[in-house]
């Protein structure tokens, strides 16, 4: 079977930084991967660099067998894969409800029709509001996007992401800043709305980490030092050294 | 007009509600008896003017409010529009044609120019869209004095509306036949660009306006989202300018320089970039500000501008923004707490503008009136310029003025929270 996403000898730069340097990771259909590391370590980058943000230096990104190369976002999205961000990129100024519906709009085949009247769409709406319901923000449908909490915001963060349904679903530390009940909320919401997707996900949290992945890769200047089962990587020696042990310690 | 999303009503049954027609049926209304309550040829003209703004001022709403575009060369598609129209009107096919129908062609024009021009200035929004349609706006402009074929040169071109078929019998010859022909393109024309902020391409445009990276990465082209609203800008701009020439039936470099184009950004500006019928509000003050005071003072675009940098700065929202400020308060049914304050606050400040205006008046007919001359008439009064006592009436309106509407403000304000906040009981 072709991985979901297979990414071969990837390499970024900026100027004469090298932040990704030589990356090669394959992440089977229905996979729950999570990327470690330290801050700084090109994470973000790495995502940057799938989802069409960045242009790669050299190397090759395909998504279920098919190469990105040259592809723009929207048109990766397309392919099926959706992506949240580490910081909060939301549509600020339209309403919560609306943040979703956009996010729907594609997904549910209207593209750039000017002949459907969005507000008669029962799947929109309807679509619209199941998904308001499973991030918990019914109560705040009406209000601008930008008035949320912080956590609010990332929940919202979370469901324009998986609302259009695409099968691969990249997320960038989502419970960055959240407390222990919203994290643990979140975590279920992710596990739920992924079951059958892959999911490739960036995060601190080790208890969230070692919940909900099938396999972790550990990402360290730029390159992959470990990749495997939880427990594998847990005891590899090298992942200690680098950066396990010192954030495990910190989590106690 | 109201956002549909912000209605239960309409949100359950996703149809046309009477909330969501209403607007529409009272516009209606009005546009079909407004012209029995003005008779006046002049009146009439006014009226004609202020549709035609208001179609201009929604279509470049499409760019600015709905969009995130700031173009500065909006007045190149309404032109354009406008002199393929006169130009129609001079060609032998135009005897076959009826007169209700040129508009289309107005449409048409804006429309081909927006597919040209914008299929490079919607790549960015920003500033790069802006300094874009300031280039192509100046370069059309320029262009209208080399190309005198179509442009005409200095003096423009003009044609006669009433060698088209006639429709209906109507040969379109007096003010008021026009008017209902503008005025069934206004109905069209403004439901039409209502409808389209409706669809998923509209709700889109919104979306990349507040964030077009976020947008890409749910499946849309930002720059083919802006496209497409800036060709349907387009559209509409030439609909306006094609009116534009059956009312005016000329047509000259005026009609698509920065001037314009400046000019609709102010109007737009003005009555709200944020809700639909902003600009139409905007187009409204606009003209009636343009057409009635301009016969009250040579210097009536001083005030214009004045009252841009008040709006700009106080109510950055413009005129619908302070209006739908208010709007709480009529559903708490607490509007009546804010007459008094009110009243206590916009007289004095009525009266410190007159003061201001007053002696504005007195300055510029001092300086520009032929020698000898210093006899002046202001506010109904006739006065000598040389005189002390007009200076010192009005000195002390602004003043006084001034200091009440200080005083009184903060309790407008205060009135203001107390009545658009639900009672602590009720809750
Ligand atoms: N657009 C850019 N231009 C230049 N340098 C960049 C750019 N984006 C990221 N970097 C640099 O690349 C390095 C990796 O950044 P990245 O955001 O990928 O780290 P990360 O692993 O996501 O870290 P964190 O855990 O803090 O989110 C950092 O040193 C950063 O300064
Ligand atoms: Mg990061």
């Amino acid at each position: 079977m072709t991985p979901a996403l297979e990414i071969n000898n990837l390499h970024k730069s900026f100027g004469k930084a090298e932040i990704i340097r030589g990356i090669d990771l394959s992440i089977g259909q229905s996979e729950r991967h999570a990327i470690i590391g330290p801050n700084g370590a090109g994470k973000s980058t790495l995502f940057n660099l799938i989802t069409g943000r960045f242009a790669a230096s050299s190397g090759k990104v395909s998504l279920h067998g098919q190469d990105l190369a040259g592809l723009a976002p929207f048109e990766i999205n397309r392919l099926g894969l959706s992506r949240s961000f580490q910081i909060t990129n939301i549509f600020p100024k339209m309403t919560v409800f609306e943040n979703v519906r956009c996010a729907l709009l594609w997904a549910k085949g209207y593209k750039y029709s000017f002949w459907h009247m969005v507000s008669r769409s029962r799947d929109l709406t309807e679509g619209a509001d199941a998904i308001l319901e499973q991030i918990n923000l019914t109560a705040r449908r009406d209000l601008p996007a930008g008035v949320l909490s912080y956590a609010e915001q990332r929940a919202l963060e979370i469901g324009i992401t998986i609302a259009g349904g695409a099968d691969v679903i990249m997320l960038d530390e989502p419970t960055a800043g959240m407390s222990h009940s919203e994290t643990d909320y979140i975590v279920d919401l992710i596990r739920k709305v992924t079951e059958g997707k892959t999911l490739v996900m960036v995060e601190h949290d080790m208890g969230v980490v070692f919940g909900l992945a099938d396999r972790i890769s550990v990402l360290v200047y730029g390159e992959i030092i470990a990749t495997g089962k939880p427990e594998e990587v847990r005891g590899n020696p090298r992942v200690q050294e680098a950066y396990l042990g010192a954030a495990l310690e910190a989590e106690h | 007009m109201t956002d549909i999303s912000q209605n239960p009503q309409a949100r359950q049954h996703g149809g046309v509600t009477l909330r969501v027609a209403m607007p529409w049926i009272v516009g209606a209304f009005l546009i079909l008896v407004l012209p029995f309550v003005f008779q006046s040829n002049s009146a009439i003209t006014i009226m004609n003017q202020m549709s035609i703004t208001i179609i201009f001022a929604l279509s470049y709403n499409m760019l600015l409010g709905q969009g995130g575009m700031l173009s500065f060369g909006h007045a190149v598609y309404m032109g354009m529009g406008g002199f393929l129209c006169v130009h129609v009107m001079n060609w032998d096919m135009f005897g076959s044609l009826p007169l209700p129908v040129l508009p289309i062609f107005g449409g048409i024009m804006g429309m081909v120019m927006a597919l040209i021009i914008g299929s490079f200035s919607t790549r960015k929004a920003g500033t790069v869209f802006a300094m874009i349609s300031l280039g192509v706006g100046e370069l059309i402009a320029a262009c209208s004095v080399i190309i005198v074929v179509f442009f005409g040169g200095e003096e423009g071109i003009s044609g006669d509306r009433t060698y088209g078929m006639p429709f209906l019998g109507y040969e379109f010859l007096s003010q008021i036949e026009v008017y209902y022909l503008i005025g069934f393109w206004l109905f069209v024309s403004a439901l039409l660009m209502f409808l389209f902020s409706r669809t998923p391409i509209g709700r889109m445009a919104n979306a990349v306006r507040d964030n077009p990276e976020r947008a890409e990465f749910l499946g849309y082209s930002s720059r083919w989202v802006r496209f497409n609203s800036f060709v349907a800008a387009g559209f509409f701009a030439g609909i306006a300018g094609g009116l534009f020439a059956i009312s005016y039936e000329i047509l000259t470099e005026e009609n698509l320089n920065l001037v314009t184009s400046g000019s609709i950004l102010l109007v737009t500006f003005l009555g709200g970039v944020g809700v639909f019928f902003g600009p139409i509000i905007g187009a409204i003050v606009f003209t009636l500000l343009q057409t009635v005071l301009s016969l009250e003072t040579e210097i009536w675009s001083l005030y214009v501008g004045a009252l841009f940098v008040a709006t700009v700065m106080f109510f950055p929202s413009g005129l619908a923004g302070v209006l739908m400020m208010h709007a709480p308060a009529f559903k708490l049914g607490k509007w009546q707490m804010l007459i008094v304050p009110y009243i206590k606050t916009l007289v004095p400040a009525a009266l410190c503008i007159v003061g201001i205006a007053g002696i504005v008046e007195i300055l510029f007919h001092a300086r520009h009136s032929a020698v000898g001359e210093t006899e002046m008439t202001l506010f109904w009064i006739t006065f000598d310029h040389t005189s002390i006592m007009p200076w010192i009436v009005f000195a002390v309106l602004a003043i006084v003025g001034f200091w009440i509407t200080r005083k009184t403000a903060p309790d407008l304000v205060e009135a203001w929270h107390a009545a658009t906040t639900p009672d602590e009981v009720s809750r």
